[in-house]
């Protein structure tokens, strides 16, 4: 039964694969793959009718549909293609089978719901595998990523390093921000410390207060903590919020905070003496001599 | 027009979706960029409160359109375990679980209209309002 019922759909594979195209052309127009080009669309589709009966004739998983789903991915097609066209290749084909025999009772019918389903599903559970593990490995590389350029600290000057904050602090790059912060100034010898919050888009209470604890830590081992980069909108938002900031020095820029820094550690930014003054002056002593 | 969007909040990083779309949203009424971070914050504590107390609830928003004005609605929804003391959750200071304390009064602030209701067991639903000035 088995090996008859396949025999027939492979030898009338170009009738089921005409019905399956127009099928799957039918429900083209109406959502995602209407920005593809007709031909892209019309031979993807052929090569995927392919992959389908190679795998339905072989029994198995072919490197075929391990090939073709890896170009989808790459190239962004939606899963939904791929589940659409197995699902309408199930309904087609199942459609043929039943139309093929004159008489069918209720166990045949079974029977080939059952086949086809050992045909199709092994596919879908395939190619769903390989897309959901593609995106997981996508949103594992970002959060690699995103741990790298998490909370660098900059060593700008003798005694002062600046930690620049880029992005939405939550609880987890709070905890390395600490930690980052606290090894930094050991590490660099570090007198005053500033934390720049250019980069980050909101500041409420629980930024804040990520912020007042590391400010007290730093605090607690010596150094200064300065806080930079306070936006006019940030300014006013923390004092909605009634966050109170005065236990440690507040700049509106990173600029403004070095200088503080500076006069904090006894030092201050002088310009050096002008080079044509300079050349004038040895003129003038050659010419006295 | 009068539609909600809705953001459901099950994970830390759901908070950044609620408070990206209601940037959004403030941005499209025609909120300056002041009164953007404002709701954005405030959003940021509402959201977070329902993460920290709650576990799971959503954020919505809705556009409002009187005759004369144009404002954002927020409203934060769950079934968590409920405020008991509504009045001491809105002094400034008061936290249980070692923040600041300033989220909800600070949100009030931060608005022009606030509503809190609360069924201790059932869960709490807060509505805030901002005004296109």
């Amino acid at each position: 039964m088995d090996k008859q019922l396949k025999n027939l759909v492979l030898n009338n594979s170009d009738s089921i694969v005409k019905k399956w195209l127009e099928e799957i052309s039918k429900n083209r127009s109406n959502e995602y793959t209407s920005t593809i080009s007709e031909e892209l669309f019309e031979s993807t589709n052929r090569e995927f009718v392919n992959v389908i009966f190679t795998s339905v004739d072989k029994q198995r998983i072919t490197s075929e549909l391990d090939d073709f789903s890896e170009r989808l991915i790459n190239l962004g097609w939606p899963l939904s293609y791929i589940t659409d066209g197995l699902q309408t290749f199930r309904r087609v084909t199942i459609d043929f089978i039943l139309t093929q025999s004159e008489k069918i009772d209720s166990e045949d019918f079974a029977i080939v719901l059952d086949m086809v389903d050992n045909w199709v599903d092994p596919i879908i559970n395939q190619l769903v595998n390989e897309y959901s593990g593609s995106w997981e490995h996508t949103v594992s590389l970002q959060r690699v990523a995103l741990q790298e350029l998490s909370a660098p600290l900059i060593p700008v000057m003798d005694n002062i390093t600046v930690m620049p904050l880029i992005g939405t602090i939550d609880t987890d790059r709070a905890k390395l921000i600490m930690e980052n912060l606290l090894d930094g100034v050991i590490k660099h010898n570090a007198e005053v410390v500033l934390i720049d919050i250019t980069g980050v888009p909101v500041v409420d209470t629980m930024v804040a207060h990520h912020i007042i604890q590391a400010a007290e830590a730093v605090r607690l081992i010596g150094a200064t903590c300065i806080l930079v980069g306070i936006r006019p909108e940030i300014a006013q938002t923390i004092v909605n919020l009634g966050i109170d900031l005065r236990k440690f020095p507040t700049k509106s820029s990173l600029r403004k905070g070095v200088q503080t820094a500076l006069e904090l550690t006894n030092r201050r930014i002088v310009q050096s003496g002008n080079k044509e003054d300079g050349v004038e002056k040895l003129l003038d002593s050659l010419n006295k001599e | 027009m009068n539609f909600q969007t809705c953001v459901n909040i099950q994970k830390e990083w759901d908070i950044v979706g609620a408070r990206q779309l209601g940037r959004d949203r403030a941005k499209e009424i025609g909120f300056g960029t002041v009164d953007q971070a404002r709701i954005a914050t405030a959003i940021s504590e509402l959201a977070r409160n329902i993460y920290l107390y709650a576990g799971t609830g959503k954020i919505c928003f809705e556009m409002m359109n009187d005759i004369n004005q144009k404002g954002l609605l927020v409203i934060a929804t769950d079934n968590g375990p409920g405020i008991k003391d509504i009045s001491q959750v809105m002094e400034d200071g008061y936290t249980t679980s070692g923040g600041l304390g300033a989220g909800l009064p600070g949100v009030k602030r931060l608005m022009d209209e606030f509503d809190i209701i609360s069924d201790p067991g059932k869960g709490t639903e807060i509505r805030a309002i901002k005004w296109v000035r």
